[in-house]
């Protein structure tokens, strides 16, 4: 990987748990030796709108957004939200998915529809690897793990040392709920090994 | 050097510690609100929860002419409401060092205007600094302190939400303590009459003389040494933008921006054959660099948008015209937000939306029942507009001739907002004949920032027991007489008193009560959750117009009722005309018992 700049838009809906997977890539990227940036838009995020936290480190990192085209992964917690976040990956970037649908509002109260075939949409573009989150988290034994199985299969690709994500998660993990998480984690990283043929 | 990565308000926060800060206080406002939070956690400094920016600011000062150094953080529209005494402290000056963050919100991502406040600086003739990362901010924070007792002028400190929310790496320092020197009286410099503040105002031109001398050889304002064919003048996130997509061209990086350094200026035009004025908002630097006629060609806000955040792909494109290379996705349904299952707003916006009432909003969560399916909120303007919007129109109406109570008038605005600046605007509309019905929603906290404590919760920021103020005793201490409490769960009477009071000849104000499903002690519990039995739902739509995001409707248009977003607080279930729903566990927890119980610790408190 080296010196370029990597970006992870880390989406998904308020209650996710978001925050706090960005929050676990930015520390694991600081203890791994990068410069590391982190901006995140809350304030409506415990409101089930729409969350995004974009991730950059590398050598030296300036602007903590990128736009459109720019991003190299996308870490999506639901899959329309993995869509809706689409143009801003680079052309040749991975999306990761969570194969799980929570309706918004304008689909519940019954005014659109869900939009059909998202995963097969990404895929036709895009490397892509889509799992069910949930499943995996409640194979850990808490399904709130959710965030930290996709950080697992996040974790593959990017060039941080596993023994420190574990660190990072025993130290930033509430005390009991840290085996949990560290059994999440490397059920995401077996999706990540498995994905990679 | 110990480092650690934090998000710019906490670098704020921080700064203000290391630099001897002793008192601050602050009305949360995104993206301002965690600056406070932050300084509340170091046991050194007083911080509290001031009831609006003015009151703020106004306590900040008091403090300051006691010699303490002081901070107060707002968001940019808090400004305006602490605007007025903002200019008179720029002309009284600072005896401890006072600082007025501004936190901007380029994009809205939750506000009513992008107003760009570095025009609060020139304006109010107070220096500015803006922080373009963490670390920045931290630096600035600390010696914007000594430098204001330094030159006896507040220091506005701007940031923006690509600041305040934005976590870089940051090396710690330690704090500096400085004594509070005490309260000695100077009336000619603090007692702004007339005869005193003509003399005020001319320190104040000689002080920015003084301050722009300073700004030349300040260590944050300089030139980056690089391509001379391309000179880029940045501030603010805009800078790391614009370092992003140019790293090779000459920059002109201000951390300070008001007053700017002219000749600085200068030395980096003849350095460059072109200037870009890279800046997101307004064309403060772009109009300032045009006006000193600096002979060279000034590009800036005829190819940087005006309105919205930049980011590096923009700033790309405006500059070069490369196009960025994207998947195009087709039109999705949007995910705005949502007022939380087991709201104690929700009803209340049913109700309205279904007596089809006129109501005029306010700031705040409840802001959220605008929008579709509850669609019960005309305007929404800023905090505290509410009572006087909806009075305005009554008096228009009346002026036509009409009854206006057949355009059900209702005002709405939150606990929070109504502390904030809704008790001036009632007493407005009590002393001058107004009947307009207000209804105060009362969750006993400021939920939308993020629960911070108010006058109402009976807590303060450090978490202590403070005073609380009875919303029903201030109202009917104005006059008002048709005053009533109302549980925001019991439809019934809610709906009875609110088509009653809307139809009265006299003003009346209807507090309709329930603790925030979100308050630690709500939240902190497992709750059953409703069914709906497909076998019963008719399909009526009625409950899915509650907007709760616990209810979804399915292929064969029934209802559906998430059970891991679910809190059974049963309003779905008083909705329903026909019997479909029913909790999964009548007898466990659930959000309505919760919420009582929670009422009932509150009533315990107040005797």
């Amino acid at each position: 990987m080296g010196k370029e700049t990597r970006t992870v838009i880390v989406a998904g809906v308020g209650g996710q748990g978001i925050l706090l997977a960005s929050n676990l890539l930015s520390e694991a990227a600081m203890e791994a030796g990068y410069d590391v940036k982190k901006s995140e838009i809350h304030g409506m995020s415990q409101r089930g709108g729409d969350v995004i936290s974009t991730v950059r480190f590398g050598e030296k990192v300036y602007s903590p957004i990128v736009g459109l085209g720019a991003a190299d992964v996308i870490l999506a917690f639901e899959k329309l939200e993995a869509m809706r976040n689409l143009p801003y990956l680079r052309k040749d970037g991975t999306v990761i998915v969570n194969d799980y649908r929570i309706d918004p509002l304008p689909v519940a109260s019954g005014y659109m529809e869900y939009p059909e075939g998202i995963i097969e949409f990404l895929r036709e573009r895009v490397k892509t690897i889509a799992l069910d989150a949930r499943q995996l988290a409640e194979k850990a034994g808490n399904i709130r793990t959710m965030n930290v199985v996709m950080l697992g299969v996040l974790s593959k690709s990017l060039d941080i040392p596993e023994e420190t994500w574990l660190r990072v998660i025993e130290r930033r993990v509430p005390k009991k709920a840290v085996e949990a998480n560290k059994v999440a984690f490397r059920l995401g990283r077996e999706v990540a090994e498995n994905a990679e043929l | 050097m110990k480092k650690a990565i934090l998000s710019g308000n906490e670098a704020i926060a921080r700064g203000f510690w290391e630099g001897g800060g002793h008192f601050a206080t602050a009305y949360p406002g995104t993206p301002s609100t965690e600056i406070l939070e932050n300084i509340g956690k170091y046991p050194e400094i007083r911080a509290q929860w001031a009831v609006n920016e003015k009151t703020s600011l106004e306590i900040a000062l008091g403090a300051s002419f006691a010699g303490a150094r002081s901070l107060v953080a707002m968001k940019h529209v808090g400004l305006n409401v602490a605007a007025d005494p903002f200019f008179s402290a720029s002309y009284i000056g600072a005896t401890g060092g006072l600082l007025v963050v501004s936190c901007d919100d380029p994009g809205m991502h939750s506000s009513q205007n992008e107003q760009d406040n570095r025009w609060y600086a020139l304006h109010a003739k107070v220096p500015m600094f803006e922080p373009t990362d963490s670390h920045e901010a931290k630096e600035l924070t600390k010696q914007a302190l000594s430098l204001s007792e330094k030159f006896d002028t507040p220091w506005l400190i701007r940031s923006t939400t690509r600041i305040s929310h934005s976590l870089s790496i940051v090396e710690l320092g330690e704090r500096e303590e400085v004594e509070i020197k005490g309260y000695e009286p100077d009336f000619e410099k603090r007692n702004l009459l007339p005869v005193n503040a003509r003399k005020r105002h001319e320190v104040v031109e000689e002080r920015t003389l003084k301050l722009r001398e300073f700004s030349e050889t300040f260590w944050g304002n300089r030139i980056e040494e690089g391509d001379p064919s391309l000179g880029i003048v940045a501030n603010g996130i805009s800078y790391q933008h614009a370092k992003e997509v140019f790293p090779e061209a000459t920059f002109l990086k201000l951390l300070m921006t008001w007053p700017l350094p002219d000749r600085l200026i200068r030395e980096f035009a003849s350095k460059v054959k072109k200037i870009f004025v890279v800046e997101e908002g307004d064309p403060y630097l772009e109009m300032y660099l045009k006006a000193m006629n600096l002979g060279i060609e000034i590009v800036g806000k005829d190819k940087i948008p005006m309105t919205g955040e930049l980011n590096p792909t923009i700033v790309r494109e405006a500059l070069t015209g490369e196009k960025p290379s994207y998947f195009e996705i087709p039109k999705i349904p949007h995910r705005p937000p949502a007022l939380c299952p087991g709201c104690p707003h929700t009803p209340v916006f049913y109700i309205l939306n279904r007596l089809k009432a006129n109501v005029t909003g306010d700031i705040g969560c409840y802001t959220l029942g605008a929008l579709p399916p509850l669609s019960a909120m005309d305007t929404c303007v800023e905090m505290g507009g509410s009572i006087g919007n909806a009075f305005g129109i009554e008096i228009a109406e009346a002026m036509r001739g009409l009854d206006p109570r057949k355009k059900k008038l209702v005002a709405v605005i939150g606990d929070s907002t109504f502390y904030h600046s809704g008790v001036t605007p009632l007493i407005d509309l009590f002393y001058n004949n107004g009947i307009t019905t207000v209804i105060i929603l009362d969750n006993s906290i400021t939920a939308m920032t993020g629960h911070q404590e108010n006058p109402g919760s009976g807590v303060t920021l450090k978490g202590v027991p403070g005073r609380r103020v009875d919303l029903e005793s201030v109202v009917r201490g104005i006059g008002i007489e048709h005053v009533y409490t109302v549980d925001s769960f019991d439809m019934k009477t809610l709906k009875e008193v609110i088509n009653r009071e809307i139809h009265r000849k006299e003003p009346s104000v209807i507090i309709a009560k329930r603790p925030c499903v979100l308050l630690p002690q709500m939240k902190r519990r497992k709750y059953t959750y409703a069914i709906a039995d497909p076998q019963k739902c008719t399909s009526c739509t009625l409950c899915w117009k509650l907007g709760c995001p616990a209810i979804s409707v399915t292929r064969d248009k029934k209802t559906w009722i998430n059970p891991d977003l679910c809190v059974g607080c049963g309003v779905c279930i008083d909705v329903c005309p026909v019997d479909a729903i029913y909790l999964a566990d009548p007898h466990a927890d659930n959000a309505r018992k919760a919420g009582e119980e929670v009422l009932g610790w509150v009533k315990k408190q107040e005797q």
